[in-house]
């Protein structure tokens, strides 16, 4: 796509902003299913129906609670830190944003062909800890605060154990850059990373329980990252009201969300790329093409964050020593372990 | 027991109960909601639901029956005398009625939903209905007035009865004195010995 837009524009400016655009379009659109898809699972795993007044079965309630969220006042609280309230929403959002540029939507489009892509995903979204550390802070309310200080150091936590995941995909793959590694994985769901990749088939028996366990690592800590219940314990309504949302109104609350929304496909895309292909479909060359490659990407994101939603109301909220001693005793050892295992299984 | 077992023994029960619980959530998922679209859809109410109280005017004799069965008072009953030319009909259950009812107000907001008015009305009239959406922007259209008499045939009924009542006041007040004229008579007669009596005895009995 890079290829084309510059020989529409020439090297312009135009064609990086053009290149920004489609995962922005993606953000917004997505947050409007995820919103309804959320809300709907949610009421059907309680036996209850959710929105059924607007439009059929209520499928036009995200857009009214958009205009709701638009109208709504945008306070801000008299002994906040004005500029680092402010600013904070958008240092979230920026950071999530920045983690879909490396991320391959089909083989035609990718926002930044990086060759350091993961890499940079996981250095760019430490800067959503800040904003919501920023945010806690410049609330002044001690509920945003201790929200904001349980959010940072359970994400910080559980970068630990996603990383070494990470890692051991990485080391099997040899590239960081995503469009790479969704390309190694063509050629039919043998080819996934989940299943050995392209291991010899001796090996690939001992590396799939290992990539199981990694894939297991990494979602489960990514579920963690992105702060989503079982993992938010920083927003915890019934402890800390909403954390470091508290103070926040109007849209700048509604950017939070999007940018937790945001963050949710990031992980479930990544999740995707490293372990089931990518963009890459799983009847070798059957449904190819950079549309179909975009479409696979897609299904196969939307099916992760819906895997997500679904624990979500399935599991209680975890306690703050119970998610500590889980990214410390467990993911982390057992990470390391495949880490190891992975890596004298590759030189041997 | 020993540590490291217990270590592997929970991530075993953790990974097992979590998908217990997915297993319960995704057949849940497919289970048919028990949400009922409440204003388009209505429950069933039981047989005897007790809801807003309604009152058939053409069978109420006025009896205050049901005023003074309520336990909060929220039943208000005035009513007139009718006259013998007056001809109010009869009940459906057959009874005369002798009373006009010019004030039949029930303040619903007050009505404790105890159903204890409906036993004691002689002539079923008074009674639950199944409507339950009535709520209102002002307590004061709560009060709900039954009566179907208009102020014209509230004030002609008064004025009757008024006249009545003086009429029967008037004959009352004449029986009385004639019944205290014939005792004093009584009483005078047997005391002849005193004199200045007996020219009253015989004008008194004149107008009977």
């Amino acid at each position: 796509m890079e290829q084309y837009l510059t020989s529409l524009f020439g090297d312009t400016i135009w064609v990086h902003i053009l290149m920004g655009v489609p995962p922005l379009v993606f953000i917004l659109l997505y947050a409007l299913v995820v919103i309804y898809l959320e809300m709907k699972m949610a009421a059907h795993m309680q036996d209850r129906l959710a929105y059924m007044r607007t439009g059929w079965h209520g499928l036009l309630q995200p857009i009214a609670d958009m205009l709701k969220l638009l109208q709504k006042e945008d306070t801000i609280p008299a002994a906040a830190d004005k500029f680092l309230f402010l600013l904070a929403p958008y240092v979230v959002f920026i950071g999530t944003y920045a983690a879909f540029a490396a991320l391959p939507f089909g083989s035609a489009y990718i926002g930044s062909g990086i060759n350091v892509g993961v890499f940079y995903i996981l250095a760019i979204s430490s800067l959503v800890v800040v904003g919501l550390l920023m945010a806690g802070w410049a609330s002044n309310n001690k509920w945003s605060l201790f929200g904001a200080l349980r959010s940072a150091a359970q994400i910080v936590s559980y970068e630990i154990p996603s990383a070494l995941a990470i890692l051991a995909v990485v080391m099997m793959a040899g590239t960081m850059n995503l469009q790479e590694l969704s390309a190694m994985q063509t050629g039919g769901i043998g080819h996934w990373m989940i299943l050995g990749g392209s291991l010899p088939l001796a090996k690939k028996l001992i590396a799939v329980p290992l990539m199981l366990v990694l894939f297991l690592i990494y979602y489960v800590s990514s579920m963690a990252e992105v702060n989503r219940t079982p993992f938010d314990i920083p927003e915890a309504e019934s402890e800390l009201v909403q954390g470091y949302n508290t103070e926040y109104s109007g849209m700048k609350f509604a950017i939070f969300y999007l940018a937790e929304y945001a963050n949710l496909f990031a992980v479930s895309a990544i999740v995707t790329v490293l372990f089931f292909g990518g963009w890459a479909s799983p009847f070798a060359s059957l449904m190819t093409g950079p549309w179909w490659s975009a479409f696979w990407f897609v299904t196969k994101g939307m099916f992760f964050v819906s895997l997500n939603i679904w624990l979500r109301w399935t599991l209680p909220r975890f306690r703050v020593d119970q998610l500590m001693y889980m990214s410390w005793k467990v993911l982390t050892p057992f990470a390391l372990a495949c880490v190891v295992g992975l890596g004298l299984l590759l030189v041997w | 027991m020993n540590p490291v077992a217990e270590y592997f023994g929970d991530i075993y029960r953790g990974l097992r109960t979590a998908t217990i619980g997915m297993r319960i959530t995704f057949k849940h998922l497919f289970t048919r909601a028990v949400t009922i679209q409440y204003p388009t859809v209505k429950m069933k109410l039981p047989e005897r639901a007790r809801n807003r109280l309604y009152v058939n005017m053409d069978d109420c004799i006025g009896c205050d029956q049901c005023a003074m069965a309520c336990p909060v008072d929220c039943i208000q009953i005035e009513t007139i005398k009718s006259t013998p030319e007056d001809n109010l009909g009869t009940t459906s259950t057959g009874q005369k009625k002798r009373l006009h009812v010019p004030v039949f107000d029930i303040d619903i907001a007050k009505c404790c939903y105890c159903g204890l008015c409906v036993y004691p009305c002689p002539t079923e009239c008074i009674k639950m209905t199944d409507v339950y959406e009535f709520s209102e922007f002002d307590r004061h259209s709560l009060i709900y007035s039954f009566s179907t008499m208009t102020p014209a045939e509230i004030e002609t009924a008064k004025m009757k009865a008024k006249k009545m009542e003086e009429e029967a006041a008037a004959k009352k007040a004449a029986a009385a004195a004639a019944a205290k004229a014939a005792a004093e008579a009584k009483a005078a007669a047997p005391a002849v010995p005193v004199p200045p009596a007996p020219p009253a005895a015989p004008q008194q009995q004149k107008p009977e």
